[in-house]
């Protein structure tokens, strides 16, 4: 897994950022909402063409964090760089350029719901360039069956699909400008245990083969396991711990052994043993 | 119960309960622990004063909000003034069919149904003067000043308006906003601009049919009930009123357009994700526009009135 890092580089890359520098860069962020802090001082690096799984309690601030990176959710204070650049500082157009490439998986996968699944996913390629209908068409199939899903779901909308579909629709939204990085706020809840087992299996491919970085907020300690090459793990405003599963496992943080050795994990690992 | 004996310094013990109902007991025990919210009212003066100063505040928070998403959509206006390739015509002529179009029917109608009441009423009350006709003067300069574009702006308020609220506010719900924000566009751009020069195009086309289905509501009626042929009601339609009577109704139209196309675009994106937010917003962006539909129309009767109009 390690060696994926170097091994896949997307080309052209703006040369003057070091290939080891951290694609994501967070620094002492605090977010708060009406005097409550959410985030107080949050540090936390996302390494290229890693998948990091982003764990914390409910409420946490798992999904502000996520938001506040992509530019949702205003932080108080703090740097943000994407790409070794600091968001802050970027001008209108270079910040839409840093937004070509990401891709998003919101939760409930935000589909535009006014648009087939066709039309969502050729969204971002009409807004940024200039395709045939024919060519954009072609993409839009082509991101379909990568995702797993079969043709003819591209004229439905997203209403007449089952809350997997709309997952998979979305995320082949999110990865149709072939982006560098992708977010993916809780990709497996709501799905069966194949499915999700599958969309693990999926975005582990896709890191494989794009050499994409992906990170996932997650609850699903299967895919921390299964996918994950890193976990970071977020309780009161901060990052306790990052690390591979296992120093998670080995963790004394009581939040962590709570989490890793609670009823469910622990029935998983003793399941996977016996 | 075994909460309010310990309270009072007694100990309540349970004896003989099935272990079964033991766990419910329990998980009952630990629940509600903490004081009773605060939550419960305050009927006194002091609270009734401070439910008038929220409302206070909330109304002054309103305006600001809708100031600076007027100004916003005023920036988002000139950068595609400047950049006329981003401008969304196909979004703009589909929402022009859905508010201005398939408005038509009901706006007419409406209007040509109070025209008609309005002439039949002066009729009766001018008959005890013997001024029956100046019932066309009446109905000519009421129609055309006011209630053409004032019902007209109700009832898109309340057709429309309520419409662009309820689809912002479900876009908001599912994160479809966020979503066109982190994919790098505008969502001033792409939804809601489009809504409001829809809306600021088909109000003053709409008052236009509305005030002409009104007068002619206005001559059925007179032609019924005072007599009068459609050639005597032409002929003193043309003696009461002139152009500037046409035009201070047509000029407020797109104004009444762009108000309402704010209140539902600004309640539209205040949805926070219950369904019930979406209600209370679509009730709140329908009386908004509404009560500012009519202020303005105050407004604009003191400013023509003092411009001698």
């Amino acid at each position: 897994m390690a060696n994926v890092e170097t091994a896949s580089q997307p080309a052209q890359r703006p040369q003057k950022v070091p290939d080891n520098y951290p694609v994501i860069r967070v620094r002492d962020v605090w977010v708060s909402f009406s005097d409550h802090p959410v985030l107080k001082g949050l540090d936390l690096d996302v390494k290229r063409g890693e998948i990091l799984g982003f764990v914390g309690a409910s409420g946490g601030g798992k999904s502000v964090l996520m938001r506040t990176i992509i530019g949702l959710v205003q932080k108080q204070k703090g740097t943000i760089e994407v790409f070794g650049h600091d968001v802050d500082k970027l001008n209108e157009n270079e910040l839409q350029a840093i937004e070509r490439r990401w891709g998003v998986l919101f939760q409930h996968g935000a589909l535009f719901s006014s648009l087939t699944v066709r039309q969502n996913i050729q969204f971002p390629l009409r807004e940024y360039l200039d395709l045939s209908e024919r060519l954009m068409d072609e993409i839009a199939i082509a991101k379909l069956e990568m995702v797993g899903l079969p043709a003819f779901v591209a004229e439905k909308y997203p209403s007449q699909l089952s809350g997997g579909m709309i997952k998979r629709a979305a995320l082949a939204r999110a990865l149709v400008l072939d982006p560098e990085i992708v977010f993916l706020d809780e990709p497996t809840s709501g799905l069966d245990p194949i499915s999700a087992g599958e969309f693990d299996d999926l975005i582990k491919a896709l890191q494989q083969t794009l050499g994409l970085t992906v990170f996932m907020v997650t609850h699903d300690l299967d895919s921390l396991h299964n996918a994950c090459d890193r976990i970071a793990a977020l309780a009161d405003g901060k990052i306790i711990a990052t690390g591979p599963i296992e120093d998670m496992l080995k963790s004394d943080h009581p939040w962590l052994r709570a989490y890793f050795h609670g009823k469910r994990a622990s029935s998983r690992l003793n399941g996977k043993k016996g | 119960m075994r909460r309010d004996f310990e309270g009072k310094g007694a100990s309540a013990e349970i004896v003989g309960l099935n272990p079964r109902y033991k766990i419910l007991l329990d998980e009952v025990q630990q629940t509600n622990t903490g004081k009773d919210s605060e939550e419960q009212g305050d009927h006194s003066v002091a609270g009734k004063l401070s439910v008038l100063g929220e409302i206070v505040v909330g109304f002054v928070k309103d305006t600001r909000e809708f100031v600076q998403f007027l100004g916003a959509s005023v920036v988002s206006a000139g950068r595609v003034l400047v950049r006329p390739w981003t401008f969304r015509m196909t979004s703009v002529v589909h929402h022009l069919d859905r508010v201005g179009f398939r408005s038509v029917p009901i706006v007419v109608l409406i209007l040509f149904l109070i025209g008609g009441i309005l002439a039949q009423q002066g009729i009766f009350h001018f008959r005890k003067f013997g001024a029956e006709t100046y019932v066309v003067d009446m109905v000519g300069i009421l129609v055309l000043r006011e209630v053409g574009v004032l019902i007209t702006s109700i009832m898109l308020a309340g057709r429309s308006g309520s419409a662009y609220t309820a689809e912002l506010g479900s876009m908001k719900m599912r994160e479809e906003v966020d979503a066109l924000r982190v994919m790098g566009r505008d969502p001033m751009e792409i939804l809601i601009l489009p809504r409001m020069i829809a809306l600021i195009i088909a109000l003053p086309l709409l008052t236009f049919l509305g005030s002409m289905a009104a007068l002619a509501g206005g001559m059925v009626t007179a032609w019924i009930y005072g007599g009068f042929s459609p050639e005597i009601f032409l002929e003193r339609l043309r003696d009461a009123i002139s152009w500037s009577t046409f035009w201070v109704g047509m000029i407020k139209a797109p104004f009444m357009g762009a108000v309402i196309g704010l209140v539902a675009c600004v309640e539209g994106l205040r949805v926070q994700g219950s369904a019930e937010s979406l209600g209370e917003h679509t009730t709140a962006s329908v009386v908004k526009s509404i009560f500012l539909v009519i202020v303005l129309d105050g407004a604009f009767a003191i400013f023509f009135a003092s411009v001698d109009w």
